[in-house]
């Protein structure tokens, strides 16, 4: 399961190997991010996200854990529940602050986490399994996420669930029979308030379980590298502590500087002004929007207004849903043996010209009103979005001809090292 | 086999939502969406001038002005709007003593029981009591204001885009719709029972303007009560009751910053240290 | 291999000086420095964060606010007692008759479980105004006796139910598995006004 050369937990304290033996676990946490994880050498920041994004799970945990003892599901009081514990309950405000804006910074996390995986194609063999259970925890994340949301009981939770709980009711047939029975009643209320809480409790739990099966299915073959050349001997790897602790501690720092900005200074930049008028099922907000983590499906959702054999609100659902659940073939859509973007020409080409600013278009047109051109813009990165994924990515993997890789990990550093002496400006990429 | 099936998912997809992009762009060039008064004479909020003391990354309550803010609620506005979050005992913050607390929350009415009969029946006020609602019910707060239930203001200048701003702009924003408005849009002249407003969000709103003349409020301090003063005031006011945290929170901020910046400025030299001993030297 | 390093040798941070580092006993103990401080102020920002961790689950500040009772207790006559809610716990407060007060002071301190006085238990000029919780010192049970019928027990003050606590006039305890004697919370009298906490 490991590199041969990898170090072997040795413990010299007499507790430590009492344990050892009766339950390994310092051994299992040594093996998984201790120095027993051989490393590739040459990750660049881009690798820092995935600890990242376990400390954003693990910070979602705890405050949310802590604003369960105050919050009351309740639709009567869920709203003035969340107020008392901005102005009552003894650092309350803080915690709802690094909840609230901990969502969003999970979301960022995931999303440049994902942004690695697609350019240096980690989810290429032998990774699929890896990828694979990423797309889950990502969507039980949007699951999560929306459901959170709804807690506050506010105009657009009120009105954000309705809006998602229609799109099954798009659903042919069973669509408006399974619509109900999701909310428990015909609009939401207490029922669906309750149950969303509920599950929005238990399914961080699942996340977590599925983040270990992620990082298990990651120690079989080894972190992938910017190169993605397979590691071939020791010289290619490095002992995750202490070169990558200290790498990861490095970037926490810059995470929490930019988290904490927010959510000190500007702890409602994020949300919508919506949410501070308390639930009415009488009014509807001018302008429903999910938060921004969901502009891009909410975009691709609003794209199609034409019926086409199919009305046109159930291509909407079907193209959201497609639009994450073709992540889940990738692996197998994109055929290329070469895997980092640095040495795919034509893949590098569609990469930033193409998916990025698709991607960031869309972002911005899912929170922009519903009207032209926003509706025109969408369809048109809608369709480039699908396109990428499902046509031009596997035929580039069939014609490009990739740039010429480097024998290893090991020659690739040195090569780039050589080239920093030679060049004057020597100074090692921090 | 998973690559032709993609394609042609792919493909169906690109196509119907470039059908729609057809469809709509064609719709766009014949029919094109007629402009809305609200998009052509909505005004954005601004600020008073100098702005608010709680503006910045340096920001404080000016207490003064929270207290004449709070004469302004209680003498203007709470005849319609409820304070519903907040409490008596929150006036402490504004600067006022405990007894002066107490006697603020005996000077307003709040909903009791009669001890004798348990008939509804009303009741000083105690600091522990949240300001009362001018209403009894939603019925009766439509029916006294022309079917618009004037809504509660704790949250207000967070429920509203720049809300302290907006609050600000919308008390000092009542005029007389322009001759421009009439003619281009003459369905968006205010009708009888509304009065125009480019700060609000539909341009018309069934509020009166509540603070109309100069000394319509008597200040305590001596300040001069023009409705610009009062209208500032009142939105200071209304800031501190939508985020009392506010300074707490920021001031808190500027701590913590300074300390991750430091832990992080010796993560960083630790990095470099561990990292130092790697040959070559390459940390891509 | 020029390529091979030295550092798969140690978990820890391992210059073996193969590259000519000049000093390079300062140098590790100022790398070694530099990484136990950044572990130790990581480790110190996460103390402070269970600050607010902790003290979330003290009372907010709605229970706070609601830690003092207020009571007018002017229309109280002597034999007279009512109950009130102090912090969600029931009070007693009784007008004490003449006879009640010479029974309690009768009893001398030597024979009583807790020993306390009624003026100990009391605010002077008050003596005959007694405020205790209705709270049984044993397992917490709400004690009979304040409200008219009530039982008083053979002391005829308080008498608990569940184990059968005896309290006297002075709500001390005289017979049954009761510790102490009914607390007497922190309270002021002035003229008509009692003011519990």
């Amino acid at each position: 399961m490991s590199f041969p050369w990898a170090k072997q937990y040795e413990p010299t304290n007499p507790l430590m190997k009492y344990l050892d033996e009766k339950l390994p676990l310092p051994r299992f946490v040594y093996n998984a991010v201790g120095a027993g994880y051989p490393v590739p050498r040459n990750l660049s920041y881009m690798w820092n996200f995935g600890v990242l994004a376990g400390f954003c799970l693990v910070l979602q945990i705890v405050t949310g854990v802590v604003l369960a003892m105050h919050y009351a599901a309740n639709s009567a009081v869920a709203f003035d529940s969340v107020e008392h514990i901005m102005r009552n309950v003894n650092w309350g405000w803080a915690m709802r602050y690094a909840h609230a804006n901990g969502a969003s910074a999970f979301f960022v996390v995931i999303y440049l986490h994902i942004f690695r995986g697609l350019f240096y194609s980690s989810y290429k063999a032998p990774r699929e399994m890896i990828w694979l259970i990423g797309v889950v925890i990502f969507l039980l994340m949007m699951a999560t996420a929306f459901m959170g949301y709804v807690l506050p009981w506010g105009q657009m939770s009120f009105w954000g669930a309705k809006v998602i709980t229609g799109l099954f009711g798009a659903i042919p047939l069973i669509g408006e029979s399974l619509q109900v029975w999701l909310l428990g009643g015909y609009a939401p209320d207490n029922a669906a308030l309750n149950r969303f809480f509920s599950l929005h409790f238990l399914l961080p739990f699942v996340i977590a379980g599925c983040v270990i099966l992620h990082i298990w299915a990651l120690h079989i073959p080894g972190s992938s590298n910017p190169t993605g050349v397979e590691v071939k001997s020791e010289s290619d790897t490095l002992p995750f502590h202490p070169y990558y602790t200290a790498k990861d501690g490095f970037g926490l720092g810059v995470f929490l500087l930019i988290y904490c900005a927010f959510v000190f200074f500007m702890p409602n930049a994020l949300g919508h002004p919506d949410n501070y008028i308390p639930a009415n099922p009488l009014s509807t907000p001018a302008h429903i929007v999910p938060e921004w983590y969901f502009y891009p499906f909410y975009a691709i959702l609003r794209a199609f207004t034409v019926d086409f054999i199919l009305p046109a609100q159930l291509w909407g659902v079907l193209a959201m849903f497609a639009s994450i659940l073709v992540w889940f073939f990738l692996p197998w859509l994109d055929k290329s043996p070469v895997r980092s973007g640095h040495y795919r020409p034509l893949f590098r080409k569609f990469f930033w010209f193409g998916l990025i600013p698709t991607m960031a278009a869309l972002f911005y047109l899912g929170g922009a009103p519903a009207a032209e051109p926003y509706v025109m813009l969408s369809q048109l990165f809608t369709a480039y979005y699908f396109l990428h994924f499902l046509v031009i990515l596997p035929i580039i993997s069939s014609i490009e001809r990739p740039e010429p890789l480097p024998f290893s990990i090991t020659e690739a550093v040195l090569k780039s090292d050589k080239k920093a002496v030679q060049g004057e400006n020597a100074s090692p990429a921090v | 086999m998973i690559r032709l099936v993609g394609i042609l998912v792919g493909l169906g997809f690109a196509f119907v939502s470039l059908l729609a992009f057809v469809v709509g762009a064609y719709n766009q060039a014949t029919e094109p969406a007629a402009e809305t008064a609200e998009y052509a004479f909505h005004e954005p909020a601004h600020n008073p001038r100098g702005g608010f003391s709680f503006d910045g990354l340096a920001p404080r309550w000016d207490v003064a002005q929270l207290q004449r803010g709070y004469q302004v609620y209680k003498e203007v506005c709470a005849a319609c709007h409820s304070l519903n979050q907040v409490s008596f005992r929150n006036l402490a913050d504004l600067g006022y003593t405990e007894e002066e607390v107490k006697a603020e929350a005996a000077s307003w009415l709040v909903p009791g029981i009669d001890p004798n009969t348990g008939e509804a029946s009303t009741r000083p006020g105690l600091p522990t009591d949240r300001f009362p609602d001018p209403y009894a019910n939603e019925v009766m707060a439509a029916a006294a204001n022309n079917n618009a239930i004037p809504p509660d203001l704790s949250l207000m200048a967070k429920a509203r885009h720049h809300g302290s701003a907006y609050l600000y702009s919308l008390l000092t924003g009542y005029q007389e719709p322009s001759a421009e408005l009439a003619e281009r849009f003459p369905d968006s002249v205010p009708g009888p029972g509304l009065y125009h407003n480019p700060y609000f969000a539909n341009l018309n709103l069934a509020m009166a303007p509540p603070l109309t003349t100069t000394g319509q409020v008597t200040y305590a301090d001596g300040t001069e009560a023009t409705v610009r003063q009062m209208s500032q005031d009142v939105a200071a006011f209304l800031t501190w009751t939508a985020e009392p945290s506010l300074v707490d929170r920021v001031s808190m901020g500027w701590i913590v910053m300074g300390f991750l910046l430091f832990v992080t400025i010796l993560a960083w030299l630790a990095k470099k240290n561990v990292w130092a001993s790697v040959k070559p030297r390459r940390e891509d | 291999m020029a390529t091979t390093t030295d550092t798969a040798t140690s978990d820890h941070v391992a210059p073996t000086g193969a590259n000519g580092e000049v000093a390079h006993e300062d140098g590790v103990r100022r790398r070694d420095f530099i990484e136990i401080a950044a572990v130790a102020s990581a480790g110190v920002a996460g103390i402070f964060t269970l600050i607010p961790l902790i003290s979330q689950m003290a009372p907010s500040a709605d229970v706070l606010a609601e830690s003092t009772t207020e009571l007018d207790i002017s229309a109280l006559e002597p034999g007279q007692a009512i109950k009130a809610v102090f912090r969600k716990q029931p009070v007693f407060v009784r007008n004490l008759t003449p006879e009640e007060m010479a029974a309690a002071d009768a009893v001398s301190l030597d024979d009583l479980r807790d020993a306390e006085s009624l003026a100990d238990r009391t605010q002077v000029g008050f003596e005959n105004i007694l405020v205790v919780m209705g709270v049984c010192t044993h397992l917490g049970c709400v004690p009979l006796g304040a409200a008219e019928g009530e039982v008083k027990g053979e002391y005829g003050g308080y008498f608990c139910p569940c184990h059968g606590s005896h309290y006297d006039t002075a709500a001390r305890i005289r017979k049954g598995p009761a510790p102490t004697n009914l607390q007497v919370p922190e309270f002021t009298i002035t003229d008509t006004t009692l003011v519990i906490g």
